[in-house]
């Protein structure tokens, strides 16, 4: 008997240790994203209906498109696979209006992708949240089309009488406007203006322990940034659960700040991440333009992550004690 | 049970049920060995003998002045063929002597006197030597001298020893049948051991996947003042650091050594051959591997001569049941990939692993995400993503010098970004740096 019977040494390899590699994979971490994603989805297609699936299909158009392109142009093959080009495509279409219109849907996922993502290099070099960059863009170019809400299917009875479907506010416009808080099971159930995505708490949040159960993402950020904001609109004497459950804070929470790329790599670095976003929301909220703040409180974090790192590095084992060297 | 352990980690699959269950077989020795004069980390060894020579089983062929090394032995009886070279499972090129087997193991006359001797008659400094002149080195992997870890320097005080029974690694289980099998001789190995170095406490750690192996050791401590801890499954349990930190919540200091907090950590089989050089004063010329994957016809665990080729230990399991992708000298985390089945066993190869296609990682890099896996995985507490970065400059000043290479990093990778390979790079700029500033 010969031992070389069965062994081929054209196909034998000589890599570098270790030989073993986890079976999570980049595409099985996006696909895990997107499933997360699936009932808020739903939720956005129960209450919008076909328009809601058909601005979805323009931005992942749009996203997935520039991810090609953007391929094309620097020779290298489309990465479309990894799925992280739809990601980005989906979290962007829950951001928008129902009333928006395609083209614009596809500008912004085209945006996101192009100028958010490829620019940098590509998946891995983004230093903003490319979602959150394609919605930033839409609502500095197209004002009026970002804020046009309308009310979802079987909405919110109890306002009807007050305001004109057309021009429906959000719950936090209505606070700020109107000085009108919309009732907690509105919210969380998504019977409330505003965009696709952020209306139904309770359809982003089943989706959000599916992604902490498969420890997708860690409890760090949407926790601390979650805590940061209840605390703080205790403080201001505003209603915390309000402003827990309105706007986009659910879907920012766990799907935006936890994006791994704009994100810091160290746990206390996640904390500290989460109490910036929570932070800044609250002061856009109370002080600024903007009735919304979530999208440029992450935005802006995004960009304070090397510095957030610099100042978390674990401690290394067998350093002194406390040493952060 | 109480259950120990350490910050970090991964949990790897283990496959250890393919060979956990095969007694140690005995195999003969081959018609020729390989005896590489460098086994170990330190000096290598002068040839003592030359090409043509007489040398009985456990005649010293190589030996050196220098403290840090360890002499290689005949692990046959026969004639010295020629002093060669050879290359080493790491890809090393290593003078080695070569012998030719008569295939009667004969044994020295003065080592057949030396065969009774107790523990009670030898001091710490004779068990040091007999130790030293047994050639014996750590057989967990990093085939450390195993005398120098007896010889602290003076204002040093170890208080523990350290069996380490985790065996961590995927797929081995040559560690896990020694327990089972000389849980005595390891008793034995631990007492001359505390002698030598002056310890008051002994412990023996071993993962709570092994619970006959963990019996095993209660039943023969049970007249001794020892304890067998038992410590989570996860890996790199058994990393010397990690297992200290998990048994007695102390810290290995950064550049640091075991020997700096008092502490010294020896493998079981280290144990078992530490007995044998004390009381019989038997050279190192024999170890147990376990020759396993899931592309091995037999997996097994086997005793075989230092510097047999591992071709014998693969015949001895029947061959590959199907083409393997990689084949491993080591474990499948820190082992490394061997292309020539005619290289020589050294005293620090637990293992001979043959992963099929389906097992073996050969997936492509993908772009790194960020998503720190590879932070929460290491032991050590660095951040792997940045250790691993192409520009030096910036690699550097992440603590390079503390990374161990246990692979957690590469393991849990969502983008199979080969971490500790350009880790290892990160290293050696930064130990070239070392030594151009002093």
């Amino acid at each position: 008997m010969s031992v070389e019977e069965n062994l081929d040494k054209s196909t034998l390899t000589l890599t570098s240790s270790p030989h073993l590699r986890s079976p999570v994979t980049v595409r099985r971490i996006m696909t895990d994203v997107l499933i997360a994603l699936l009932p808020a989805v739903a939720a956005a297609l129960y209450f919008f209906g076909g328009q809601a699936l058909a601005i979805i299909l323009a931005t992942l158009a749009g996203a997935m498109g520039a991810e090609a392109l953007a391929a094309r142009i620097r020779h290298q093959p489309i990465p479309l696979r990894d799925g992280s080009a739809a990601v980005t495509g989906v979290l962007l279409a829950l951001c928008l209006p129902p009333t928006a219109p395609l083209w614009l849907a596809f500008l912004g996922g085209a945006f996101a992708i192009g100028i958010g993502k490829a620019v940098f290099g590509g998946l891995g070099m983004n230093v903003f949240n490319p979602a959150l960059v394609g919605r930033a863009f839409l609502v500095a170019s197209f004002p009026v089309l970002m804020t046009s809400w309308r009310w979802p299917a079987g909405a919110g009875a109890w306002m009807q009488q007050g305001f004109d479907a057309v021009a429906t506010a959000t719950p936090l416009d209505l606070l700020a406007l109107e000085g009108v808080q919309t009732p907690y099971v509105e919210l969380l159930l998504g019977r409330v203006g505003g965009s696709l995505g952020e209306t139904s708490a309770l359809a982003l949040l089943i989706g959000a322990v599916y992604l902490l159960v498969r420890e997708i993402i860690d409890w760090r950020i949407p926790v601390s940034y979650i805590a940061t904001v209840a605390m703080l609109a205790a403080i201001m004497g505003t209603d915390p659960t309000f402003h827990v459950l309105a706007g986009g804070l659910i879907l920012g929470a766990f799907f935006m700040a936890t994006d791994y790329v704009s994100g810091p790599v160290t746990k206390r670095g996640k904390l500290l991440f989460g109490v910036g976003c929570g932070l800044l929301t609250m002061l856009i909220r109370q002080f600024g333009g903007y009735p919304e703040g979530v999208t440029y409180a992450i935005l802006f974090m995004n960009a304070a992550v090397p510095l957030i790192e610099r100042f978390t590095k674990p401690r290394l084992f067998g350093a002194e004690v406390d040493s952060n060297e | 049970m109480s259950v120990k352990t350490f910050a970090g980690g991964v949990h790897p699959p283990y496959y250890k049920e393919l060979s956990a269950s095969s007694q140690i077989e005995d195999l003969p020795a081959p018609q020729q060995v390989i005896i590489p004069l460098i086994q170990h980390i330190g000096a290598p060894c002068q040839p003592t003998v030359e090409a043509g020579d007489e040398v009985a089983m456990g005649e010293v062929v190589g030996d050196t002045d220098a403290f840090v090394s360890a002499p290689v032995h005949a692990s046959v009886s026969g004639t010295v063929k020629e002093i060669g070279e050879t290359a080493l499972p790491d890809g090393r090129k290593v003078q080695a002597i070569i012998i030719e087997s008569d295939g009667e193991d004969r044994i020295s006359g003065e080592a057949a006197l030396q065969q009774q001797r107790t523990l009670q008659s030898m001091n710490a400094d004779d068990i040091r030597d007999a130790v030293r002149k047994a050639g014996i080195v750590g057989m967990g992997g990093a085939a450390f001298p195993t005398h120098v870890k007896y010889s602290p320097p003076p204002e040093t005080d170890i208080d523990t020893i350290i069996l380490n029974g985790c065996e961590c690694e995927p797929f081995l289980t040559c560690d896990h049948r020694i327990m089972l099998e000389e849980a005595d001789e390891i008793v034995s190995g631990l007492q001359a051991i505390m002698k030598a170095c002056g310890a008051e406490r002994g412990l023996i750690g071993i993962e709570d996947n092994k619970p006959d192996a963990v019996e095993a050791m209660r039943e023969a401590v049970r007249d001794h003042p020892y304890q067998v801890e038992v410590l989570e499954t996860k890996y790199p349990e058994g990393a010397e650091k990690q297992l200290i930190d998990a048994l007695l919540g102390r810290e290995v200091p950064s550049g640091g050594l075991p020997l700096d907090i008092g502490v010294v950590v020896n493998n079981v089989a280290t144990a078992v051959a530490v007995s044998r050089a004390v009381k019989r004063a038997e050279p190192l010329t024999k170890r147990v591997v376990t020759v396993t994957g899931d592309a091995v016809k037999q997996p097994k665990n086997v005793r075989v001569r230092v510097g047999a080729p591992i071709r014998q230990l693969l015949e001895a399991s029947g061959g590959f049941s199907e083409a393997p992708a990689r084949i491993i000298s080591g474990g499948p985390m820190m082992g490394t990939a061997i292309y020539d089945l005619d290289i020589p066993i050294t005293k620090g190869t637990s293992g001979i692993v043959a992963l099929s296609h389906q097992l073996a990682a050969d997936a492509s890099e993908e772009a790194c995400i960020r998503c720190a896996r590879c932070v929460e995985a290491c032991p050590i507490s660095l951040m792997p993503l940045y250790l691993a970065e192409y520009d030096q400059e910036s690699a550097l000043q992440y603590n390079p010098l503390d990374c161990i290479e246990c692979g957690s990093c590469s393991y849990v990778c969502p983008s199979n970004r080969q971490l500790v390979q350009r880790i290892r790079l990160t290293k050696a700029t930064a130990q070239a740096e070392q030594e151009d500033s002093s």
